[in-house]
């Protein structure tokens, strides 16, 4: 650690107002006072100041590591080590083992490295034991947009906080900053919008403020009925389907009965893909409703309750090929559709308009 | 703390819910920005993707912003959405002053950060753009100095959608005939006369590069165009670059934004609002060059 050029940088500070860092405490009177968690010293000169911090040098990296830091940032990486709560000496044992993190589906582990510094790494949750040889290594926290932008079965992820974030990677060997840079690449703004809302200041944009600033062909969203909002919320915003944790209600004095998940960073505003779902959405709640006749067994009307929650809850991959006891199995679906659509695909021979008949 | 007010590029652009490769262009030209050095930090912002343009000015640390759309025409979404979405405090396209073809930038205030937001015309009605075009039928063809006995087509939208994206295929074609490189420069239109299906009608040249005026390859450049041209009967199974129709020769260069001679335009928008960008317009000009082609 190079100790003379922390002092230098502590003692520059303290000429600009005084210090204070988890613990320590340096300001100018008669020449300078000091306050570590060992006690107070006053009426120090230069060289007995120099002396004093360097005595502890685990509290002058702290404050030397903190300092250069600030706004999201800092606080963001505070946290990832529990500076808030944890006094530096017990937290620097504990860097020394490493310390680890949760953000969303990642894992965050910082530890000291051979010069005492901070090092950052990042992985997938899931892959948090695995060894890192068999895992791919970047350096670079832009190398992660690429395999970011894809889930595990290779398929486009639009929505990024979405739970699906691929695994099998890791970028280790990160300075703090740029473990901020590589969360922000995998789940942007996040970092920002965690911080505004910690300092009572996120900006939450509603549902019916989203939609009345929308135009062109998103205008139409504003008429989607106050109903279905609650319907996209459950769709789209729980915690099954986005990390994200949903402060937007319908109206300021409007909340929406659907709960908004216990996501640790917040969604401030619908996004672009919900915005655009609901376009489509807004065209199909036009539609007036009809009274349909269809003929089914039990089983078959359960089956087809079956075949909705598979693909609504994205299970239909867990079900094993000759599981014909699951209603949204293959051949019992193929069985369902050979028996109750006909040649046109109308369930139950059933036109959708009755005119067609 | 720096004298220097530090400053910061963001680069927005579309973006897509569907297509991964949409948002590539706008990635890979904020890389070659950030490698020239020329700002503090380098941002991307999508109207489809994250970071959303609603949260990209959150995510800059910089005191300036340069806001440099990445898209092809003045329209609905330089003029109405991006200010909109990023919330510029007093936003009016008169800020802008332009003929459609002419805007430059407007310094403005942004609802949600303590920034000054240099908001700039678009990359594509840059006059720049245009050696983005002749550098892009450079790469297609593999030449450095492709141009006699080669007709070159600008490709784009007609007016149906936007009277804008015509003028911007128009002023590029227009320079590039000046310039008097090539045999024949001819604008061409998806909706409308002249058409790009009829595309060997309009040359006499037996060779013709094709350039769509498009930031990034998505449906229209890969499926659309190749097939009205009849490049391919199934965009699926590829076509031949040059591939013959009609007893020509067509060099098809997929989107021009994807060239990465791009990066230098977005760096000269920001530079035209009063980035101090030092000696990186030239030296992204050098670095992207194509290498020459081994013997
Ligand atoms: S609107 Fe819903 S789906 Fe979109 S980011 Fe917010 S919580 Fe997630």
């Amino acid at each position: 650690m190079d100790t003379e050029r922390r002092l230098d940088a502590l003692v520059g500070a303290v000429a600009d107002g005084p210090v204070d860092c988890d613990g320590l405490r340096v300001e100018r009177d008669d020449g300078y006072a000091v306050e570590t968690p060992e006690g107070r010293h006053e009426g120090l000169d230069e060289a007995a100041l120099r002396e004093t911090l360097a005595a502890d040098e685990r509290l002058l990296d702290n404050w030397w590591t903190w300092h250069r830091l600030d706004g999201s940032r800092r606080a963001f990486l505070r946290w990832v080590e529990g500076a808030d709560e944890r006094p530096v000496d017990e937290r620097y044992d504990l860097l020394e083992e490493g310390l680890t993190a949760g953000w969303g589906n990642l894992w965050i582990r910082v530890d000291l490295d051979d010069a005492e510094t901070r090092r950052y790494e990042l992985r997938h949750a899931d892959d948090a034991a695995v060894d890192p040889a068999d895992l791919t290594s970047f350096d670079d926290p832009l190398d992660l947009r690429r395999p970011l932008k894809f889930d595990d079965d290779g398929r486009y992820r639009p929505l990024k906080t979405a739970p699906n974030a691929p695994t099998g990677w890791r970028l280790g060997g990160l300075t703090g900053r740029d473990c901020v840079e590589a969360v922000d690449v995998a789940y942007p703004a996040t970092v920002a919008n965690w911080h505004r809302e910690r300092t009572g200041t996120l900006d939450i944009t509603h549902w019916r403020e989203t939609t009345e600033r929308q135009t062109g062909i998103y205008g139409v969203v504003e008429e989607l009925p106050r109903e279905a909002v609650e319907w996209v919320a459950e769709a789209a915003c729980v915690d099954s389907q986005c990390l994200k944790r949903r402060e937007w209600q319908y109206d300021e004095a409007d909340d929406l009965a659907v709960d908004g998940g216990d996501g640790q960073f917040p969604c401030r505003e619908p996004c672009s893909l919900v915005v655009a779902a609901a376009r489509r959405w807004t065209t199909l709640e036009r539609e007036e409703e009809r009274t349909y006749e269809l003929t089914l067994t039990p089983s078959e009307k359960e089956q087809v309750e079956a075949v909705i929650d598979a693909v609504a809850d994205g299970t239909t991959d867990e079900i094993r090929e000759a599981d014909v006891y699951e209603g949204a199995n293959r051949y019992r679906t193929r069985y369902l559709r050979a028996k109750r659509l006909d040649d046109e695909g109308n369930l139950c021979g059933v036109p959708t308009d009755p005119g067609d008949d | 703390m720096t004298d220097h007010r530090s400053q910061a590029l963001v680069v927005v652009a579309h973006g897509s819910h569907l297509n991964p490769d949409s948002s590539a262009p706008a990635n890979e030209h904020a890389d070659t920005v950030r490698a020239s050095g020329a700002f503090d930090e380098v941002r991307t912002g999508f109207w489809k993707e994250e970071p959303s343009l609603r949260e990209v000015l959150r995510t800059v640390e910089a005191d300036e912003a340069y806001v440099v759309p990445l898209f092809i025409s003045e329209g609905y979404f330089t003029e109405q959405v991006i200010p909109r979405e990023l919330r510029l405090d007093g936003w009016d396209v008169s800020a802008w002053d332009s003929d459609g073809l002419s805007a430059d930038s407007a310094t403005l205030t942004a609802g949600d950060v303590e920034k000054t937001v240099h908001y700039c015309g678009p990359v594509g009605t840059h006059g720049s753009f245009t050696d983005v075009l002749v550098r892009r039928a450079e790469s297609v063809t593999g030449d450095p100095d492709v141009g006699r006995d080669f007709g070159l087509a600008v490709v784009g939208h007609g007016t149906e959608r936007n009277e804008n994206s015509a003028k911007a295929i128009e002023y590029h074609a227009d320079r590039i005939r000046e310039r008097g490189r090539f045999e024949e420069v001819q604008a061409l239109y998806m909706d409308e006369e002249p058409e790009v299906d009829d595309v060997t009608d309009y040359f006499e040249s037996d060779d013709v590069v094709v350039v769509p005026l498009f930031v990034s390859d998505g449906f229209h450049t890969q499926e659309d165009i190749p097939e009205d041209m009849g490049l391919t009967d199934d965009y699926r199974t590829g076509y031949d670059v040059p591939a013959a129709v009609d007893g020509s020769r067509l060099w098809y260069a997929g989107a021009v934004g994807t060239e990465s001679l791009t990066a230098d335009v977005i760096i000269e928008r920001a530079a035209d609002a009063g980035a101090d960008v030092g000696d990186a317009v030239e030296r992204v000009r050098d670095s992207t060059a194509p290498e020459p082609a081994d013997d």
